[in-house]
């Protein structure tokens, strides 16, 4: 049975359905992402699993038990806000404290679970400062010790990174996913950095406009993305349009002076999906003329006009010399590497 | 989920209750066939308000009422307009001490007022005037004219007046067909929270009234003093009806929220 | 804070003209000089004149009016009266109306603005209606609040509220609520809507959440509220007048008399002098106060 199970939910907003048939089972110590553009609902099912809000069809379980009947208080959640929510009278260590004192825990144990959940977040040393008092960043990290002190059953994270930057988030990252390893903390986190979800989740969620859009592992998702948005959303990507030949003897998949042997299910009109670090450089198939060569340190980033439309490419900075703007190439890949489907670009 | 508990929702009803009771029953009182005051037990009767018809200084008061709130208003405004563009738009020694000044009026109990300015209109000569009392009111009014005007004023974005001034405008032009009509919102709301200020003054203008220039809220006080009778209620039920008349076209026409806000803090 | 003071930093340098925020400015410095700041100092000065029944006001320079009031028990009576029936209002305002703004602020967006606008209608309903719509309720022993209150059993015998500053208390607090509602009001939206739930999450109940969580943050709106209550109560004039009538007295009605009645003008002065400084110094003391309270805080 699942840890937590959302099914068929939905909220209304006046008129404004903002999320639908929203299902998802979510097993005990997994670690699920919650992904999508701003707006598309992911901190009202967020504050629906949280019990703050109802939703208003479909039903959530927590353990068996419908959620709406277990006090919020009583629900062993530990919640970081996407607006931090921290209290502006209180200093960040009263603040991390206030959910121990509401547990009873006696006054020395509080403070040195205060002191080492500060310190876990990089804030030894800020144990008197006032909210107001701190950036952006660290009252996001107090927000995170507040909850994480309490050693939730589960953790639901409101994009609990996003104003950190690059090397203390991945700190912090490296951090939650211990802590989720270690305590099997079932964790729930929404964000709108893809190599945030793909890093640290067991499974991803992509939403767009309050619909899931595909659940499944990072590698899934992104290998295997089931809707032009997901593939659009999940880094870049090309789409080419091919077409299908059936006439001659052993049926074709063609897209521009590109093709390989047609793989089964499809028919006609097609949309060849593909990262662009898959593709090669060869002597045949499809003619591209590059149009920019852009220097990115590890990789080079190639921006070309192929027979099939705009074509991104990316290459491993192997110090090999590499095709010039203006150049004419042959790109290839892989069938394994590329997905389909149905219809054209 | 936030929801009021019906302990809350109790606690708000009767609170509810409470802040209209008195106003209700005004209204309900005017409405007495009765020679006393009493509820109108047996039948409504428009007996009272017709006796406001015999008595011409109720409605000599409301003209003056009127006429002093808009006069007051409409001078307070005029003086506001350029002062609150001048603390908004420049830093200058001595800005806080002339804005405390602008404001002052607000701390000060107009009872001090009234009787500051008695004082000195009788010296000067033109104590019980109308001019006294327009003059009066024009300071008592003028902080409400100038923080509303100060807020459109310090709120507007000036890349436009700069974007006005590259394309040519010069100063007056810039003023007419720019600056003012951006803070005309404020303005208006400026204004029409001190007419509603001057209106409802009592406490100062009581003091500088003589007869000929009593206004509404001081003939009706005085008519408290000596008699009360079902006519004052019938006079403050056409009040209130005004009131909530001017209410009503006030939040549609502006949104009544944005002039109360206004009204919010006179202590400061 | 004004909200001149807010904008300052706002405000852009610019030198070039210096003289032209005064000139800007002038008209309306010239008018609050010329009509606000003289008659106030004549004031002043007024309240160190003689005064005798016959002889009428005398300019001369004497402490007469500041001996009295400091020497007759009566002003020091009626000063305290004041003062304690502001207290006594500032106090029922902020008991009453700051869980009504909490209610309001919880209730959802149509009754919010329903109910917004009829506890702060009356503000802008003249005070004599409302008084005199108090009058009509007190009504005597037998006015309509003692019959409901004894027929509810709340009280066994009727409570005399006319002529009394039970009565003065009530009707105030009825005028000076709005002020209170608002400005906890403004409090309450400041607060993050999270908050609540932050604290729910963390497993506060309902009342350690009001407790711990929202008193804390609306307290400076409460003792704003209470400011403004506070320095309107010790000035009105028009309740105290109807309900206390010409026998309870307060600062205001008091000086009223002097100047209108008696006609001893330099008297009222000083009355009103006394007033006037006394309200200054609570205000900026108690601004002062919360301010350095807060100031750690909320900055
Ligand atoms: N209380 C509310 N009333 C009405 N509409 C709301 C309310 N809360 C959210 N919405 C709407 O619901 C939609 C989804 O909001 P939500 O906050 O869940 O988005 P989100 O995915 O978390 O976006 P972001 O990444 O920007 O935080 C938005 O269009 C928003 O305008
Ligand atoms: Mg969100």
């Amino acid at each position: 049975m699942a840890y937590l199970e959302l099914d068929r939910v939905a909220k209304q907003f006046g008129a404004q359905t903002v999320v639908d048939d929203f299902s998802l089972a979510v097993g005990k110590g997994e670690f699920v992402s919650f992904l999508g553009p701003s707006g598309c609902g992911k901190t009202t099912t967020l504050q629906m699993i949280a019990g703050f809000l109802e939703p208003t069809r479909g039903t959530i379980r927590l353990e068996g038990s419908h959620l709406t009947k277990v006090h919020p208080a009583k629900r062993g959640l530990g919640i970081v806000f996407q607006s931090y929510a921290l209290f502006p009278h209180m200093t960040a260590a009263e603040n991390v404290a206030f959910g121990l004192e509401m547990r009873n825990v006696p006054r020395d144990e509080r403070a040195e679970r205060v002191r080492s959940a500060l310190a876990m977040v990089g804030l030894a040393g800020y144990e008197e400062r006032y909210p107001r008092r701190m950036s952006g960043g660290q009252q996001q990290r107090v927000a995170l010790a507040r909850a994480l002190v309490i050693r939730p059953s589960v953790l639901l994270l409101d994009e609990p990174l996003s104003n950190l930057d690059a090397k203390l988030r991945e700190g912090m990252q490296i951090e939650l996913r211990q802590i989720q390893r270690t305590l099997g903390t079932t964790t729930i986190l929404v964000t709108h950095d893809q190599n945030e979800a793909m890093s640290l989740s067991d499974r991803i969620v992509v939403m767009s406009q309050g619909r899931i859009e595909q659940i499944g592992t990072p590698q899934d998702t992104y290998e295997r993305p089931a809707s032009a948005f997901v593939s659009q959303f999940l880094g870049k990507t090309n789409d080419f349009a091919a077409t299908i030949d059936r006439t001659v003897a052993s049926a074709r998949l063609v897209a521009g002076s590109w093709s390989a042997p047609a793989p089964a299910g499809f028919n006609g009109s097609v949309t060849i999906s593909l990262r662009p670090e898959r593709i090669g450089f060869a002597d045949t198939g499809l003619a591209a003329k590059i149009i920019t060569r852009i220097f990115q340190g590890n990789h080079w980033l190639f921006q070309c006009e192929s027979e099939c439309g705009p074509a991104i490419v990316i290459r491993q900075n192997d110090g090999q010399p590499q095709p010039a703007e203006g150049d004419v190439v042959r790109l290839t890949w892989r069938v394994e590497d590329m997905s389909l489907r149905g219809g054209g670009a | 989920m936030t929801r009021n508990g019906p302990l809350a929702l109790a606690f708000h009803t009767v609170f509810v209750i409470v802040m209209l009771a008195p106003i209700v029953v005004v209204c309900l009182v005017a409405f007495t066939p009765e020679g006393y005051l009493s509820l109108p037990t047996n039948g409504f009767s428009l007996r009272w308000f017709r006796t406001i018809a015999n008595y011409p200084e109720f409605v000599h008061a409301f003209w003056v009422s009127l006429g002093l709130g808009a006069l007051s208003s409409f001078v307070a405004v005029a003086f506001a307009v350029p002062a609150a563009l001048a603390i908004a738009r420049y830093k200058f020694p001595g800005r806080d001490a002339l804005s405390a000044l602008f404001l002052s009026p607000l701390m000060i109990p107009h009872v001090v007022l009234g009787i500051a300015f008695l004082r000195f209109f009788t010296s000067v000569g033109i104590g019980g005037t109308f001019s006294a009392l327009l003059i009066a009111h024009v300071i008592v009014v003028f902080p409400f004219a100038l923080r509303l005007t100060l807020a459109a004023a310090t709120g507007m974005d000036r890349s436009v007046e700069m974007a006005a001034v590259s394309l040519g405008a010069g100063s007056f032009t810039l003023f007419r067909r720019v600056t003012l009509p951006l803070i005309l919102p404020g303005v208006i709301s400026g204004w029409a929270l001190a007419f509603i200020q001057s209106f409802d003054d009592l406490t100062m203008t009581v003091f500088l009234a003589a007869p000929g220039t009593e206004t509404l809220p001081v003939r009706m006080f005085l008519y408290i003093q000596d008699n009360i009778d079902p006519l004052v209620t019938s006079v403050s039920a056409c009040v209130i009806a005004i009131t909530m008349t001017a209410l009503i076209l006030l939040d549609r026409l502006y949104g009544l929220d944005r002039v109360l806000a206004g009204k919010s803090d006179p202590g400061r | 804070m004004s909200a001149a003071a807010d904008t300052a930093s706002a405000a852009p340098a610019d030198d070039r003209r210096a003289g032209a925020p005064w000139a800007l400015a002038a008209p309306a410095l010239m008018l609050f000089v010329g009509v606000l700041v003289i008659p106030l100092a004549m004031t002043v000065m007024l309240s160190f004149h003689d005064w005798g029944q016959y002889k009428g006001i005398e300019p001369v320079f004497i402490l007469k009016n500041w001996h009295e009031i400091a020497t007759d028990p009566y002003y020091a009576e009626m000063f305290w009266r004041t003062f304690r029936i502001a207290i006594l209002t500032t106090f029922l305002t902020a008991v009453l109306g700051a869980p009504e703004a909490y209610i309001l602020n919880r209730m959802s967006g149509r009754w919010r603005s329903v109910f917004l606008l009829v506890i702060l209608g009356p503000l802008l309903i003249s005070v004599v209606a409302r008084t005199l719509g108090w009058a009509l309720l007190f009504g005597g022993n037998n006015g309509l609040v003692n019959k409901l209150m004894m027929s509810l059993g709340l009280i066994r015998a009727p409570i005399p509220f006319m002529f009394t500053e039970t009565g003065m208390v009530v009707a105030l607090a009825h005028v000076m609520m709005p002020f209170m509602v608002l400005s906890v009001w403004a409090a309450l939206q400041r607060l993050d809507p999270q908050i609540e739930n932050a604290a729910l999450s963390l497993g506060a109940g309902p009342v350690t959440i009001i407790r711990r969580i929202v008193m804390p943050q609306i307290m400076p709106g409460v003792l704003s509220g209470a400011i403004i209550v506070f320095s309107l109560s010790a000035s009105a004039f028009a309740t105290p007048a109807i309900i206390g009538g010409r026998r309870l007295k307060v600062a205001a009605t008091l000086a009223y008399d002097e100047f209108l009645n008696t006609l001893n003008w330099p008297l009222g002065a000083a009355v009103a002098t006394l007033l006037l400084v006394a309200l200054v110094l609570i205000v900026v003391g108690s601004n002062a106060l919360i301010e350095r309270r807060y100031a750690e805080v909320f900055r």
